[in-house]
């Protein structure tokens, strides 16, 4: 009888031990940070790509109701993709794009704007990638829509698309 | 010319001071670099991969050493903007208390075990 007991209980809990393995198997093991961050926006100091002079984000952000924040760079396929939908969405004079150039050559970056189009209202360089840190990115292209209060309240990792247009209307509405 | 004399010492210490002062900041950023997970080679460290996003992560934990925060504070800084998963060893929390007790629990049930076969094997 003890005996018997003895192995239901090791059956059991080997048939535990697999539905956990089991199940834990379908879940990706590929980490990605919180995408609502609902948090505020770091202060970070960067020069201005076009006026190559030092400006801080209490100068970038003000007066506008939303705040888009978008890391590019020439060299990221993904971020030619998005540029339709970034070039659509400075047309809104709700929001404000502000774009940070991650890791990128001046006059590659320039080339690139001048080929697809400025989005941005301003354009601030990012040479070592500490900045995107600081914002708690960790590729490129990602994307902050940030409100007047200067809280992230949208985090799109990898390149916009129709879908995140659809999104970011609903939210400017 | 005494004075001249003690200003050069006096340069000579602050160099050493600040020699040391870097070097100390070395090995901690060497240490926390060891302990924070890379997002882009997941499975290695910031120490070990050579991506973008480490190698960025490492001048970042240089300037926040140099800007005087401490290892706590710097892995605090990180946590707040990657969460939990970005250092290897996680905090004892709701999320990870089995984590951390499973191991002692075992040590003790197996503890157990081997007393209680003892014990049976001197009677």
């Amino acid at each position: 009888m003890q005996n018997r007991i003895k192995l239901i209980f090791i059956s059991l809990l080997l048939f535990f031990c697999f539905l956990i393995l089991f199940e834990a198997l379908k879940k990706s093991n590929i980490y990605v940070p919180d995408k609502v961050l609902k948090k505020s926006l770091p202060k970070f100091k960067s020069q201005d790509l076009d006026l190559k002079k030092e400006i801080s984000s209490d100068e970038l952000f003000v007066d506008s109701e939303f705040y888009l924040l978008n890391i590019w760079a020439s060299w990221c396929l993904p971020c030619r993709k998005e540029h339709s939908i970034l070039m659509e969405l400075s047309r809104n004079p709700k929001i404000k794009l502000i774009g940070l150039n991650y890791k990128d050559k001046f006059t590659n970056a320039k080339k690139f704007i001048d080929k697809f189009g400025n989005p941005y209202s301003d354009n601030m360089i990012d040479t070592d990638g500490t900045i995107s840190i600081e914002l708690g990115a960790y590729g490129i292209p990602e994307t902050f829509i940030i409100n007047k209060n200067k809280k992230i309240i949208k985090k799109y990792i990898g390149p916009l698309d129709q879908n995140s247009l659809n999104e970011i209307n609903i939210i400017l509405k | 010319m005494k004075i001249v004399r003690f200003f050069f010492i006096f340069l000579i210490f602050l160099n050493f001071y600040n020699l040391s002062y870097s070097k100390d900041n070395e090995i901690l950023k060497k240490k926390i670099s060891k302990n924070i997970r890379c997002l882009i080679c997941q499975g290695q460290s910031i120490y070990d991969s050579q991506s973008d996003f480490a190698e960025s992560m490492k001048i970042l934990i240089e300037k926040k050493l140099n800007e005087g925060l401490n290892e706590d504070q710097v892995y605090e800084f990180l946590k707040k903007r990657y969460g939990q998963w970005i250092t290897y060893n996680p905090d004892f929390n709701k999320n990870t208390f089995i984590l951390w007790l499973l191991p002692i629990l075992l040590f003790f049930v197996g503890g157990a075990i081997i007393v209680r076969k003892l014990i049976v094997q001197k009677l």
